[in-house]
């Protein structure tokens, strides 16, 4: 590979990493309390509101049920208004969190909801409010469930920001497809492939790490 | 470990009461009880849990209630500190009503009031000492404080050891322990225990109901216990309810339901507990009179202590023999039930339950062999 596709190759990854980071921030920030909120809402939970979690629900499953290639574009005109432009790393990062967060809430809800009921019982049988409910039972409880959830949304990200390339947000995907598929460079292409593996088992591994960290469960 | 562990604070202050002349005579009336309950009524959709409970809970007592699977219990006794809602009736808390609170009234209110449970409940995120320490923390005090309160009841359980563990590296007794610490830290005025036992093996068991009767003896501390086995009533508690499908069928000293069991339910729960009569005669046994008539023979608090089957081998002429029984101490109470088998004519077992019935035993012929 020459001096200058190297060059290439490191900056795409960096647009890469940047993307999954940011989206992946985001939809962990957004994600999470949609979670919580879903769960609270439910029947029988902390905070029981039909209405509230049915509309919720209908929110992020319309989010989810949309294929992200057509979200890409049917946001350009959100992105412009957030970011000023809609073409390029940071505007490939607003549909990304778009997507990516209603994806993590249900994931997020789905360990929220693993937490004994009982464990909610006792916090209530000492006193706790529903905010204490959520600091110290929900959340410290879901956590490694939190934590192998957000490595999956990462992951997902990283595969999903190869697409934002139609934007023009480059990115590793982007490189992949304009230099090794379009002008046949094959060496491009494995070294790309060979780059998202290594990320992907690179987030997967600290992940893993991390849950095994966090859990206390027996 | 001093005496200030748990201090005797009332459970809410006399202020907090709207005094109503009726009231305030009420509440003079009962100063010992701490907990009343009247005509508690809760259904789950189609099934009634609870079908009209009325019981009061003194003020340093141990108060079991007993029942089988499903009887209503847990329900029961969730209503006390509100994370069950009755469809009717009146929990009173030291004289105030509870039942119609909202959440965020109810809070402060539970803070005095401690609950363990079956499953222990405790979480796995935090160490023993968080645990115990979290009552303390939902309470809004300071850390230091929360510490050395937590180091206390460690203490007091047994398990200071264990401070900086996790709750997935103890046994199920150990965490049972850490689940008492945590119902004692804010200091309650009421332990309300559910099944506290039910998951451990008898000598957890044993030591686990050892611990509470020590609390409960050098804090004075009121605990209400729920458990469906007479053992646990029998090691610890001073006074019994039975609860069967919603309601209570019967209620008193330990050793009085014991010596006497009124319901058939309590006479099933016994009987584990108490002599029976051997198998291999109770299948035998008919009404048609034959050989042998089998008695049952109950007696209890003093009419155990004299020497009765001396007495009756004098005072009646005849022979008999003892099948099956014994003498039980609860409470302090002797407690004794007897098989007898004697020859089966008439005069004769006339003459022993006779002779029985004056010495206040109660004496019945079961049937003949
Ligand atoms: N949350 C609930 N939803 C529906 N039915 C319930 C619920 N809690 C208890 N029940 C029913 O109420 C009855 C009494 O239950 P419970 O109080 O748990 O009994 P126990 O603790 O004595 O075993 C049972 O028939 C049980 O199935
Ligand atoms: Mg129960």
């Amino acid at each position: 590979m020459s001096e200058v596709m190297i060059q290439l190759l490191l900056r795409s990854i960096w647009e890469t990493v940047l993307m999954t980071a940011a989206s992946g921030l985001i939809s962990l920030v957004a994600g999470l309390p949609l979670g919580l909120a879903l769960i609270a809402t439910e029947r029988g939970g902390i905070a029981e509101n039909r209405w509230v979690n049915r509309i919720l629900g209908i929110i992020v499953d319309g989010f989810r049920s949309v294929p992200f290639i057509i979200l890409l574009v049917a946001l350009i005109p959100v992105t412009r208004l957030i970011v000023g432009t809609s073409i390029g790393t940071w505007a490939a990062i607003v549909p990304l969190a778009i997507a990516a967060t209603p994806y993590y809430a249900r994931v997020a809800e789905v360990s929220l909801r693993e937490v004994d009921r009982g464990l909610i019982d006792a916090a209530r049988a000492m006193g706790g409010n529903r905010w204490t409910i959520i600091r110290e039972v929900l959340v410290p409880e879901a956590l490694p469930g939190i934590v192998a959830g957000f490595t999956v949304t990462l992951i997902t990200l990283v595969g999903a920001s190869a697409m934002a390339g139609a934007i023009g947000a480059g990115g590793l995907g982007d490189l992949a497809i304009r230099y090794g598929y379009q002008r046949f460079e094959t060496t491009v292409m494995f070294v790309v492939v060979a780059v998202l593996i290594v990320l992907v088992y690179g987030i997967q591994w600290l992940g893993d790490r991390l849950v095994a960290r966090l859990d206390h469960r027996a | 470990m001093n005496q200030h562990v748990l201090a005797e604070t009332p459970l809410l202050a006399d202020t907090a009461e709207d005094d109503t002349p009726t009231r305030s005579t009420t509440h003079t009336a009962a100063r010992d009880e701490i907990v009343r309950l009247v005509d508690l009524k809760r259904r789950f959709g189609e099934t009634p849990a609870l079908e009209g409970v009325s019981l009061t809970v003194r003020k340093g007592e141990i108060l079991g209630i007993i029942g089988r699977s499903g009887a209503g219990k847990s329900t029961l006794i969730r209503c006390l500190n509100g994370l069950e809602r009755p469809d009717s009736g009146e929990v009173h808390i030291e004289g105030r009503e509870i039942s119609r609170l909202g959440e965020n009234e109810l809070q402060p209110l539970r803070r005095r009031i401690g609950m363990v449970f079956q499953h222990f409940n405790l979480l796995s995120a935090k160490t023993v000492e968080d645990n115990v320490a979290l009552p303390l923390k939902i309470a809004g005090r300071p850390k230091a404080e929360r510490r050395a309160r937590a180091a206390e009841l460690l203490e007091l359980v047994g398990l200071s050891a264990k401070a900086k563990a996790y709750p997935s590296s103890l046994s199920g007794g150990q965490k049972q322990r850490v689940g008492i610490a945590r119902a004692l830290a804010a200091e309650p005025a009421l332990l309300l225990s559910d099944e506290a036992t039910s998951a451990l093996d008898p000598e957890t068991t044993r030591s686990i109901l050892a611990l509470l009767k020590d609390i409960n003896q050098r804090f004075g501390l009121t605990i209400l216990l729920i458990t469906h086995e007479m053992e646990v009533i029998r090691a610890i508690a001073d006074r019994v309810a039975v609860i069967d499908a919603g309601r209570i069928v019967e209620e008193g000293p330990v050793w009085s339901v014991f010596a006497d069991p009124q319901s058939e339910i309590t006479q099933s729960l016994l009987g584990g507990i108490r002599p029976q009569l051997p198998k291999e005669i109770a299948e035998k046994l008919s009404s048609v009179p034959g050989k042998e008539a089998i008695l049952r023979v109950d007696v209890a608090g003093d009419a155990a202590r004299r020497p009765l089957l001396s007495e009756l081998a004098s005072a009646v002429p005849g022979r008999f023999r003892l099948i099956h029984g014994g003498v039980d101490h609860v409470q302090g109470e002797p407690i004794g039930s007897l098989f007898i088998g004697v020859a089966a004519k008439d005069s004769q077992v006339a003459k022993i339950l006779d002779f029985l019935t004056a010495r206040d035993a109660k004496a019945k012929v079961l049937g003949y062999v």
